[in-house]
């Protein structure tokens, strides 16, 4: 393996404060040294990064790559190109697949095609209970064991409180987090939207703050119970951030994410019945997107994570009623956190890095997220300043739903490195 | 004057102006007399195809647009959703595009999703007409109330109309708060808080939480049907109870200050909402909502079909002969 030095670039690593120019060594697919003027090794790939960023790869915590079961909208392969693609070196994949990540194979199988894909790494979660039902803990131990790295229902929350008690005290054993998708269950019903003036109006049934936030106290309070670490998903409302905030002050073990989308986008999006805006939870209301960008300068929030849900094109040319929750989000996080957190003046570039790499990096324990000397080589370069508009028929996911489509985005991957290796080159190198 | 002045569709009371909405209104005017004629026909819409889209269960609706049509020579063609293609699977986006295909000029479509009736304008050249649309709006039932209360008082402007019951699932409800603020109404609504949807006030409606509070208030009552499968859903506990909390009454109305006209849009659940002396009354106009149903379809049609440049000269021109 030949070694790879990037030169010039604005090195950014948030878990060393370290925002200078300076050369980037890899060898042998881990970082080897960081500082000016560094000699290139023999045989060493050169990497121009004069004018760009250059910055742990980025790490999303939550997505679904839908293999096996719909390989027709995304596979591991092709979500592992879509990660590379948006500057991610790794993705934790949610388990609610067909079937169900919910034993110490198919987490092997998981992790046997992201080798074979050979781009962004692919972590498994495995499913907290059997086939995600509800009813019976998955096995904990054998799926860490085949590489699972959290557990989680996602897509369906865990209904059961006595369920969720036993998954974080059964979890500590193997210091892994318990992810939880916060919804009571009857308080979202049926609903499509956030319960809110815009669903009043376009008569489409409404999800209330509630539903989430009830979850989220049930969560904190059972994981002050048992000690184990909880983990929600992708937050919407101020008031699960204001929870949060409070049992981070009594110390309870909390981490959370929040997606791009639930950071920049609000219900009315939803007007004209774009089904591109039908997400699960649902776009909530300007008071709801500052108090996440607050938490997530603040630190309440830990991570951004895309939940990228990726769906045939047939399905979101539905009704409204009848189209199903969710948007890719893997090519347009990094420049959707540029133009709306850094340019906005939310969070610091280090800032925004920090919430995407070595941020999700602690909240799973997973290699990465650091440039320190000996983590792993994973890399991304990117032009914080250029600007591209959306094209989803451009994307490496299998799959266009996005409410992003036609948009400008500001900041562009160049490069994405993986163990040293080139697993993803931008147009403009 | 007609050509493109309502779009290409009618999909819901909210989109419209304050002069659009009257400008239907008086169209509808002499549309009135055809239905009183002998040979109740006028060659407005002859050679034009609708087609009657329903799928959801619907009588009264259906059976108003159909004749509007036919008293308009339209030729047409009724779809239910039972034992059609669309109970095979057929997705609303392929329903659409057959549609297209068979070169149709107007769909009158009523779907249990809301949203639906725009998302099929969007797709197809023809000409859409919302005949209710989920819990969204139902344009043509909030313009037949709004006809009937003109022909009651004169006005809307001013007037004070309580919309009363399930406001939460009610698509007559949103056509009908639209419709009035536009006009200059005072709108009120009043039923139990469970079936109140979040944000109504800032639609600009007042919320009564007592029948009593809202009969005392209003010049008219616009009484909604209670789904009876509210009950089911937790809603509220029973019909019973709803009568006797919610119900219009004549007891209740006796204590008014004046004398209120009472509409339902239908069917009604007598006995529950609405009380049988009351819909039987004389205070009721029930029935003239259905007459007026027929004229506003009417004219609703002769609008979408005049607005386009080729028809529109010859669509006034006839007109002018139904008005006779």
């Amino acid at each position: 393996m030949k070694p790879l030095l990037i030169r010039g670039g604005r090195v950014i690593d948030p878990s060393q404060g370290q925002d200078a120019v300076a050369d980037l060594l890899v060898v042998d697919g881990r970082i080897a040294g960081m500082g000016q003027g560094l000699g290139a090794p023999d045989g060493a790939e050169i990497v121009d990064a004069r004018g760009k960023v250059v910055a742990p790869g980025l790490i999303d915590l939550h997505v679904h790559l839908r293999e096996p079961g719909r390989e027709d909208v995304e596979t591991v392969a092709t979500g592992a190109r879509a990660a590379a693609a948006g500057g991610f070196t790794a993705v934790c994949a949610m388990p609610n697949t067909d079937p169900v990540t919910d034993n110490q194979a198919a987490v092997g199988f998981i992790v046997k095609q992201a080798q074979a894909a050979g781009a962004a790494r692919v972590y498994p979660i495995a499913a907290i209970s059997l086939a995600q039902k509800g009813q019976q803990l998955a096995e904990f131990g054998e799926l860490v064991g085949a590489g699972a790295v959290a557990v989680s229902d996602d897509g369906n929350p865990v209904v059961s409180s006595h369920l969720m008690r036993m998954a974080l005290a059964y979890a500590r054993a193997f210091d892994i987090p318990v992810a939880d998708h916060c919804e009571d269950p009857a308080l979202k019903a049926n609903g499509v939207m956030h319960e809110g003036l815009v669903s009043t109006r376009l008569g489409l049934r409404g999800i209330p703050a509630a539903a989430e936030e009830i979850m989220v106290a049930r969560n904190l309070l059972l994981a002050d119970l048992t000690g184990g670490h909880i983990h929600l998903c992708h937050m919407s409302t101020r008031g699960s951030v204001e929870l949060i905030r409070r049992a981070k002050e009594k110390g309870i073990r909390v981490t959370a994410e929040a997606t791009p989308h639930h950071l920049t986008l609000t219900d009315a999006v939803c007007e004209g019945y774009n089904t591109n805006a039908k997400m699960n939870p649902p776009l909530r209301e300007a008071a709801d997107v500052a108090a996440l960008r607050a938490g997530l300068k603040d630190g309440t929030i830990d991570a951004i994570a895309t939940d990228h849900a990726p769906h045939h094109y047939d399905a979101k040319e539905r009704d409204f009623d009848d189209a199903p929750f969710g948007i890719v989000g893997l090519e347009t996080a990094l420049g959707l956190g540029i133009r709306e957190l850094v340019q906005r003046g939310v969070l610091t570039l280090p800032e925004l890095i920090d919430r995407m790499s070595t941020a999700p990096a602690r909240v799973f324990h997973l290699p990465g997220g650091t440039l320190k000397p000996g983590a792993p080589g994973d890399v991304v370069i990117f032009d914080p300043e250029a600007r591209w508009r959306v094209d989803p028929i451009r994307f490496f996911s299998k799959s266009r739903n996005t409410p992003f489509a036609g948009q400008e985005l500001a900041g562009r991957v160049v490069r994405t490195f993986v163990a040293g290796l080139t697993v993803h080159r931008g147009e403009t190198t | 004057m007609t050509e493109r002045f309502l779009g290409k569709d009618l999909l819901g009371l909210e989109p419209l102006t304050a002069d659009q909405i009257r400008f239907i209104l008086d169209t509808a005017e002499p549309f009135k007399e055809v239905s009183e004629r002998a040979i109740k026909k006028v060659p407005t819409l002859r050679g034009k195809t609708i087609v009657n889209l329903f799928f959801e269960a619907s009588t009264r609706t259906r059976i108003s647009f159909e004749f509007a049509e036919k008293r308009l020579s339209a030729d047409t063609v009724n779809v239910a959703a039972a034992g059609s293609s669309v109970e095979k699977g057929e997705t609303l986006v392929d329903t659409a595009r057959n549609l297209e295909a068979m070169r149709i000029d107007m769909v009158v479509m009523r779907h249990p999703s809301s949203g639906a009736a725009q998302f099929l304008a969007d797709r197809i050249r023809s000409n859409v007409v919302n005949a209710g649309d989920g819990t969204h709006e139902h344009p043509t039932q909030g313009l037949l109330d709004l006809l009937t209360l003109r022909d009651k008082f004169g006005r809307i402007e001013g007037l004070k109309v309580c919309i009363c019951g399930d406001i939460l699932h009610s698509r007559v409800a949103r056509s009908n708060i639209w419709g009035l603020l536009k006009l200059g109404a005072e709108v009120g609504v009043c039923g139990p808080a469970s079936l109140l949807p979040l944000g109504i006030e800032e639609l600009g409606v007042t919320v009564y939480r007592r029948i009593e509070d809202a009969i005392e208030w209003a010049d008219a009552l616009n009484v909604l049907r209670l789904q009876l499968e509210r009950m089911h859903a937790g809603f509220l506990p029973s019909l019973r109870e709803y009568n006797r909390v919610f119900g219009v009454t004549v007891e209740r109305l006796e204590k008014a200050p004046r004398e209120l006209v009472i509409l339902h849009p239908g069917p009604m659940n007598r006995g529950v909402e609405i009380d049988s002396r009351v819909a039987d009354g004389p205070h009721s106009v029930i029935l003239e909502q259905v007459t007026n149903g027929v004229a506003i379809r009417m004219a609703v049609l002769y609008l979408l079909a005049g607005g386009r440049p080729e028809m529109a000269e010859a669509a006034k021109g006839r007109a002018g002969e139904a008005g006779e």
